[in-house]
């Protein structure tokens, strides 16, 4: 169990940023956050675009932000939790929370704070009957141990740059791998497509393109995976595994089931303080909503100096906050 | 002023107007006339919740950036006339388009 002052929800800017305005406050964060890199949508998306309304930036790269962010907060010693996706909140006797992940990290902390962007990205789902019947029982939306794959049957379904990569890594591992592609081209990697291509000639994979999933069979699991072809025809292929890979899109994700007020993928919060509608839980950034709202940066880091203020109390519930100027009293270091 | 048709999920369609010199994209004049569109990522063309499918009317929207095009791609349904509507311009060029609404999310 990870023990903390305030366990922020989402790496991004404004959870990072966040930390800087706790630790001013001598309390300490721990930040937790589904990508496996810090810098939410600026690292994972758009890291080497320009941002040009950081206040005293007249232009920044976000990647430069990010490490920047990295940089002023190091002095309070943030710990993450990276790649795990918070799906628990447990409100505990004395008020604070245990925050539990995916992969069975706890962190407990007298507060938390939802910096959660757009949510978290969750793989798009083909649209097909019963999908969900087999999820988990064939069919499954990301390679976590290449393993599960050896000596199966596998379809993966897409033609982005993770089908081509997982069809070249996985030709070697599996009994037989297929790729069913939409179009007649990739628009992927064209060294990896290159390399699928090859796989085909040899006979090594199969490539079905122009093929959309149309249907898939099995009783308890995954049997074969029905397509149909470029003529319309029916291709039923034998199938231990069928692989989506779709990308990804941004969802809410089990924050919609904390009892919070959600506002169209958003978070309800008062704007004296950014709290949400219950107790020691508070939301800043892209993912909360009021009358006004900016989806900015630089709203957000406002929003996150206001909200640890209203912390404070929570953490040090017999000492009275005094505001105090960075320039008068300095960076004081944990 | 542009007028258009946009049908939504259900098959309903409705003639809608918009000013063609406020800079707007077509997912914003969506969302203006309350269509549940929900354009998570802002208008980057990052989340692909705006996909439309234009029904009448796409070459005057012109083509397709890549990073559109790269999001279209990756979706589980798409359609030869597929667009990000944050990624269509409101202009003359929209007039009497017919925009079928198709996003996965909403």
């Amino acid at each position: 169990m990870i023990t903390t002052d305030i366990c922020i929800i989402g790496a991004g800017p404004v959870g990072l940023f966040a930390v800087f305005e706790a630790g001013l406050l001598k309390m300490r964060c721990h930040l937790i956050d589904y990508l496996p890199q810090v810098g939410g949508q600026l690292s994972e998306i758009y890291p080497q675009k320009p941002i040009y309304d950081i206040p005293g930036y007249p232009e920044i790269k976000a990647q430069g932000l990010v490490d920047n962010l990295m940089k002023q907060i190091k002095p309070f010693q943030p710990t993450f939790t990276l790649g795990e996706r918070v799906d628990h909140l447990a409100k505990q006797d004395d008020g604070s929370y245990i925050v539990t992940t995916n992969d069975n990290t706890k962190v407990h902390a007298k507060v938390i704070v939802i910096a959660g962007g757009l949510g978290v990205f969750e793989p798009r789902k083909p649209v097909l009957e019963n999908l969900e019947k087999f999820e988990g029982r064939g069919v499954t939306y990301m390679v976590k141990n290449p393993e599960t794959f050896r000596d199966k049957k596998v379809v993966l379904a897409g033609g982005g740059d993770s089908a081509l990569d997982w069809t070249i890594y996985l030709a070697n591992l599996a009994e037989r791998v297929t790729l069913v592609h939409r179009n007649e081209t990739f628009r992927g990697a064209p060294d990896s497509a290159a390399k699928v291509y090859d796989l085909a000639n040899s006979g090594k994979i199969d490539l079905i393109l122009s093929a959309n999933l149309k249907e898939l069979g099995g009783n308890g699991t995954l049997h074969n995976v029905k397509l149909e072809g470029k003529n319309k025809e029916e291709i039923v292929i034998d199938a231990d595994y069928l692989i989506p890979l779709f990308g990804l899109s941004p969802k809410l994700g089990p924050i919609a089931d904390w009892g919070l007020n959600i506002d169209k993928s958003a978070i309800e919060v008062d704007t004296r303080d950014y709290s949400t509608g219950v107790e020691r839980i508070f939301a800043i950034g892209d993912i909360n909503t009021y009358p006004g709202k900016l989806k900015l940066i630089l709203c957000g880091f406002h929003e996150a100096a206001i909200m640890m203020h209203s912390a404070f109390k929570y953490v040090y519930p017999d000492q009275k906050l005094s505001f105090k100027y960075t320039t008068v009293n300095g960076v004081n270091s944990f | 002023m542009v007028s258009f048709t946009v049908e939504d999920q259900d098959g309903n369609r409705q003639n809608i107007e918009a000013p063609d010199d406020m800079g707007l994209n077509l997912m914003e004049t969506l969302k203006a006339y309350e269509y549940p569109i929900l354009a998570t990522c802002g208008g980057m063309a990052l989340c692909a919740t705006c996909h439309v499918e234009v029904l009448q009317g796409e070459e005057g929207l012109g083509n397709a950036t890549d990073v559109e095009l790269d999001q279209l791609e990756n979706l589980p349904e798409y359609f030869p006339t597929s667009r990000l509507a944050c990624q269509i311009r409101i202009s003359t060029l929209l007039e009497g388009a017919i925009i079928k609404l198709r996003g996965e999310d909403n």
